[in-house]
């Protein structure tokens, strides 16, 4: 397994199908604590990323990545276009020119991308936010630097996905919902879901 | 509820048209989604560039032109722009001597502001920011995004406008746009809810007979329900609710908003019993607007701001201005 641009490719088109295929999901997450657009604003992004990749495919991960951040960056809107958009920018970037990169290399851009959420969006791990299910993605993912892609990636989207469940008890205090206060517990975060979506996709992409 | 309009995708579109026609002084990009002043970039000028969703008009795209805003970006309705239109806007507006964006404090806002500035940066334009954040309404704490920018984004624009026609830099004109917002502090108030074209009915459910305090301008709740309210009470609460969060030791501009849906004819009566509370108060008023300039939809209500302003201020305030919804000394 090499991850060059096809398998970032990959990664993102996954990721398109995923945000696709639960659109509604989010949408639903979103209604209760923010305001039930969260499932279709991804869709028109990510489907705008799978459309631009596929038109013209860039030879680098950090040129899939740039790309893809471009396109959710105009396309979204709102808080999660600029989010997601400087998630995969700053991963991107991290990788430079390189026309491959390993999983110590992955998890050290993933984590710069990571920061990069947590600083534009004013947010640390518990703020019932996207950061709860990236930020143990990228700590697990660091764990397991030294595994295959398919055992570390698969680490990461377990560790993603039992962050977005943890968001539940938890109040929320970044973004529309924190107008909520006490009001926003009991509810599971959908950015944290979409989140752990995208770590989802990136293990599928490297299952094969 | 029953609309002036084609079909909901649109508004946004349809809106921009029809202002492209009726203001020939303004560069209305409609595809982009970006209103320009068609005199940008003014020779030697800091431009200055908003935006924000839609539904608050004439906010922002009514401000711009000499003496205010040199672009402003509309977003969907209630949903903030993208940075491709701000930084479209920026590139289209800069001079040479740097862009200022106004931004209100909402998460959406801030972070495509951010970005805009990163990217517009990047194309090697100089960039600052300044935020409103005005709202009393709102507990400004670690535990909420902030307060909300309101009817501070009116008095910022135009103050700042002014200075930047007057040739200060960058630098001056962020300083006075933080001054200004520093100094301003408003609270609102709703007699119904509005309603949004992609819903199409009232975004929440106010009783006959019940009006909502501390509301915002995209049709959520307020901050407390009571039973229906005088005008001159609700002028009490209002202003005082502003007066100790401002605590003004000098004259103040007043800006007695409607929300959309209150007739100038109530407003004006509004406006009365607020200038009746400030007077009781001991706050000299400088100079006062009326009429529907931050809205919300359709909404019934109103909000009132005050802005602690000096000399300089107040020289700033009374310069020519010449924009769609103000215009006053050319």
């Amino acid at each position: 397994m090499t991850l060059d641009a096809e398998f970032f490719r990959r990664w993102m088109a996954g990721t398109a199908a995923a945000v696709e295929a639960d659109a509604d999901r989010l949408t639903e997450l979103d209604s209760p604590i923010g305001d039930a657009d969260h499932g279709s604003n991804l869709r028109r992004g990510f489907a705008a990323v799978a459309a631009a990749l596929e038109k013209e495919p860039p030879d680098t991960p950090g040129g899939v990545l740039a790309l893809a951040s471009r396109q959710l960056i105009s396309t979204v809107g709102g808080a999660s276009g600029p989010l997601y958009g400087m998630l995969l920018r700053r991963t991107g970037k991290t990788f430079g020119d390189a026309a491959q990169v390993s999983v110590a290399e992955f998890a050290q851009a993933l984590r710069v991308g990571a920061d990069a959420v947590a600083q534009l969006g004013g947010a640390a791990a518990g703020d019932k936010t996207m950061l709860d299910a990236l930020l143990p993605g990228v700590e697990a993912l660091d764990a397991a630097r030294g595994e295959e892609p398919r055992v570390a990636f698969a680490a990461a989207r377990d560790a993603a996905e039992s962050g977005a469940l943890a968001t539940v008890p938890l109040r929320a205090r970044k973004g529309r919902a924190s107008y909520l206060g006490e009001r926003s517990v009991g509810h599971q975060d959908p950015g944290a879901t979409s989140s752990a979506l995208l770590l989802r996709a990136l293990a599928e992409a490297a299952a094969g | 509820m029953r609309m002036l309009i084609n079909v909901p995708e649109t508004v946004v579109a349809d809106a921009l048209r029809g202002m492209a026609a009726a203001h020939p002084e303004l560069t209305v990009d409609v595809e982009n989604r970006v209103v320009l002043r068609r005199d940008a970039p003014v020779a030697g000028k800091v431009g200055l560039v908003s935006g924000g969703g839609s539904g608050h008009e004439p906010l922002h795209a009514g401000f711009v032109g000499h003496g205010m805003l040199s672009a402003a970006c509309p977003g969907e309705v209630f949903t903030s722009p993208v940075p491709d239109q701000m930084v479209r806007a920026a590139a289209a507006v800069d001079s040479g001597q740097g862009v200022l964006f106004v931004v209100k404090n909402y998460t959406g806002d801030v972070l495509n502001f951010d970005m805009a500035a990163e990217l517009a940066e990047e194309e090697g334009i100089r960039v600052d920011k300044v935020l409103v954040d005005d709202d009393v309404a709102v507990t400004d704490s670690l535990f909420t995004a902030g307060r909300r920018g309101t009817g501070a984004t009116l008095f910022v624009e135009k103050i700042a406008g002014a200075a930047a026609e007057e040739g200060a830099p960058l630098e001056r004109v962020a300083e006075v746009a933080r001054r200004v917002n520093g100094a301003t502090r408003s609270f609102g108030v709703a007699l119904s809810a509005c309603s949004t074209p992609a819903k199409g009915s009232p975004t929440f459910d106010l009783p006959p007979g019940e009006l909502e305090l501390g509301v915002g301008i995209h049709g959520e709740p307020g901050r407390e329900r009571r039973a229906m309210m005088t005008a001159r009470e609700i002028a009490d609460y209002a202003v005082d609710v502003v007066l100790e969060d401002l605590r003004p030791t000098g004259p103040v501009l007043a800006l007695v908003n409607g929300m959309g849906a209150t007739p100038l004819l109530e407003l004006y009566g509004f406006n009365a019993e607020v200038q009746r509370v400030l007077s009781e108060r001991g706050v000299p008023v400088a100079r006062t607007l009326v009429g529907n300039y931050v809205t919300s939809l359709d909404m019934a209500g109103c909000s009132v701001t005050l802005c602690q302003v000096d000399e300089e201020l107040l020289r700033w305030w009374d310069a020519p201005v010449e924009t769609a919804a103000l215009r006053w000394g050319r």
